[in-house]
């Protein structure tokens, strides 16, 4: 018998009573205002949010980051943002961008109650770059911003297979005695743009 | 070894113990924190252990889901009954894709598997991006932590031991320098790596995607640079669907080290375009423990490792003492249902206080388990002598009333008179540590009969 088989006949062997799945029904933790605690929760997680009333505004704003300023290569997702030194299309192997400074990149909606924002790769060729820039902003509608999980998995569709990925700050770790190290393997900042006009 | 053995060689450096104890409790306080601030967090823990009951009452019709989704995303799902076929199919798999460097991300299973010295032996580089997890193999240790793999080590230790294999100064011991020379490091380690494994934290059967969470981002790092990513998972830490996760990532990193999500909660759906997605789903004992009507809820462990936290026997002892791949409370668990003999002490490394099974995101009634493998135990005859024999006299004695009377008047007229030497000998363990209290001057049925004398006959006050 093949090792599936066997596996499998041994759980049905051992299967007990079914029990019935609970609702998710509830009535789950939701803000007064979800863009203020999704600030709060962010910048409690070392990231940053910033509300911008047009994305011709974002620009002035990057630039007052001394990282942006002194970024070498800047990648961007987003027409007219984040002056991009390349095209990303242009590049074939991940393994490319390992010299990005400054990635500006599009999230699709924030969680108010974590400060996560969850992005994927549908316009993005190499989903490296989340995680391999060393600084990222990502821009997000105002009107994304919902409160809990339980509304952002009523968001999400897997069908046809994509990557996605809840990134709720920069990377950090504690492993080091419990010190917080921001900026342990990926970005060393992380920054949220809250565009008023959608986009 | 023993528990209490392994444990004594801990607790004889004074210091570090309670510096081990403190930080574990630092971090309990951070999710008591983070609990707390969730109005729901009762419903959510209720709510999660319904999911995985349901889950585990139909695991079978589960996985089967899972894999035929997984595989319509183009993923190929592999099945090993026990760590030996699991490493075979990794090393298979790496073979076939003349991988010479593996990066690796946090992944218990495969410490459980013994992945890293199998596929060392085959001539294969195998690197853990986990800093923790990096730690702990650069000093050829297993982790002491399921979530924070290197929670024993001091920033100084952690300076000597960079300072001889990165060159990093000499008696540096801050940590961000530290943690700096460690990413200029895995940074080359994962842009020369072949391949990428991960371990899985939740398996969505309806969708057929795997959830890996990570603080660092080594995990997407990983799998997004090289072409192969092989991804290891018990078959318990499947899901129905993807809106359950909602259910469980509130909890997972609040429960784990008090921050409202992981940094990262990675949603793999199939292999990016020209790559190649393998799942294995590995038994390994797993389905043995869902057929014990005792045990069977262990397997609903999501690896938070708040247990541990918890724990005032895993705090003051550390995470090594267990021997075993998962230390704590769910480990006491967990190992001695793969081997009681090896592993009878571990349910005794517990004072049965029920701080686990408080703290439990999915409720696993820890406490309870420890109790009743502490009977398994005993009625495989693997409880050492100087547990068996003052329980087989102690019960020996409760049972005759005469004998009992009598062994109180001892224990009040002779014993407060004997000199030390015939109290604290080697063979009273328990009192390594412990004086006997002052012996009252009479019994309790003494005093109680003196009391209804004085205060007439009016039963009980
Ligand atoms: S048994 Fe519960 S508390 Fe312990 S690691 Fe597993 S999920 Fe966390």
């Amino acid at each position: 018998m093949s090792s599936r088989d066997s596996v499998l006949k041994a759980i049905r062997k051992s299967q007990r009573e079914a029990t019935p799945l609970p609702t998710l029904d509830q009535n789950w933790l939701t803000f007064d205002d979800p863009i203020d605690q999704f600030t709060t929760v962010l910048e409690s997680v070392g990231g940053k949010c910033i509300q911008v009333k047009s994305l011709s505004e974002i620009n002035d704003r990057l630039a007052e980051f001394p990282q942006f300023e002194s970024a070498n290569v800047r990648a961007s997702t987003i027409e007219g943002l984040g002056l991009p030194t390349f095209s990303l299309d242009e590049i074939d192997d991940p393994h490319d961008v390992e010299n990005v400074d400054f990635a500006v990149l599009a999230g699709e909606f924030a969680v108010a109650e974590n400060g996560a924002v969850w992005v994927t790769d549908e316009t993005l060729k190499h989903r490296v770059l989340h995680f391999i820039t060393q600084h990222l902003a990502l821009i997000i509608p105002n009107k994304n911003v919902v409160n809990n999980m339980h509304e952002a998995y009523k968001r999400l569709s897997f069908e046809g297979g994509r990557f996605g990925t809840f990134i709720s700050g920069p990377s950090k770790t504690a492993d080091i005695e419990q010190s917080l190290v921001i900026g342990a393997h990926g970005p060393r900042s992380h920054v949220v743009f809250l565009v008023d006009d959608a986009f | 070894m023993k528990h209490a053995t392994a444990a004594a060689k801990f607790i004889a450096n004074d210091e570090r113990a309670h510096w081990h104890d403190k930080a574990l409790w630092f971090i309990r306080s951070k999710r008591d924190r983070m609990a707390h601030s969730v109005p729901e967090w009762e419903l959510l823990r209720d709510t999660a252990a319904a999911v995985k009951a349901h889950t585990m009452t139909h695991l079978a019709e589960l996985l089967e889901q899972f894999e035929e989704n997984a595989t319509k995303l183009g993923a190929t799902v592999h099945w090993a009954k026990d760590a030996a076929e699991h490493n075979e199919i990794v090393h298979g798999l790496l073979r076939e894709h003349n991988v010479k460097k593996l990066v690796k991300s946090k992944s218990m299973l495969t410490e459980e598997c013994h992945l890293n010295p199998f596929l060392e032996k085959h001539g294969i580089e195998v690197t853990d991006t986990d800093l923790g997890e990096w730690l702990v193999q650069l000093r050829n240790e297993p982790p002491s932590h399921i979530v924070m793999p290197a929670i024993h080590i001091k920033k100084e230790e952690v300076g000597e031991l960079f300072h001889r294999v990165l060159g990093t100064e000499e008696g540096a011991s801050d940590p961000p320098y530290l943690a700096e020379a460690a990413r200029t490091a895995l940074r080359q380690k994962f842009m020369e790596a072949d391949a990428g494994l991960t371990g899985v934290n939740f398996a969505i059967a309806e969708t057929g995607g795997i959830v890996v969470c990570t603080n660092e981002g080594n995990a997407d790092l990983g799998v997004s640079l090289p072409k192969l990513h092989i991804a290891s998972m018990g078959i318990e830490k499947m899901i129905p669907q993807a809106e359950h996760l909602g259910v469980f990532l509130r909890l997972l990193a609040r429960s784990a080290t008090g921050q409202p999500i992981t940094t990262y909660s990675s949603h793999f759906h199939g292999p990016r375009p020209g790559g190649e997605l393998h799942i294995i789903l590995v038994d390994n004992g797993r389905s043995k423990l869902l057929a014990s009507d005792d045990f069977h809820r262990s397997l609903n462990c999501i690896r938070c490792g708040a247990c541990m936290n918890t724990c005032p026997v895993y705090r003051r002892t550390g995470g090594h003492s267990y021997g075993t791949t998962v230390p704590g409370p769910i480990g006491s668990i967990l190992a001695p249902s793969r081997d009681p003999d090896e592993h009878s002490t571990l349910p005794y490394a517990c004072s049965l206080c029920g701080s686990c099974s408080d703290v439990c995101p999915v409720k696993i009634d820890l406490h309870s388990q420890l109790l009743t493998w502490r009977r398994d135990i005993a009625a495989l005859g693997y409880v050492s002598l100087d547990k068996s024999v003052p329980m087989k006299l102690a019960s020996a004695v409760f049972r005759r009333p005469w004998l009992y009377r009598f062994a109180g008047r001892v224990a009040r007229n002779v014993v407060p008179w004997m000199p030390r030497f015939m109290l604290y000998n080697p063979l009273n363990v328990w009192g390594r540590k412990r004086e006997l209290p002052e012996f009252p001057k009479e019994s309790f049925q003494q005093a109680y009969a003196r009391r209804q004398k004085t205060s007439g006959k009016g039963g009980v006050r």
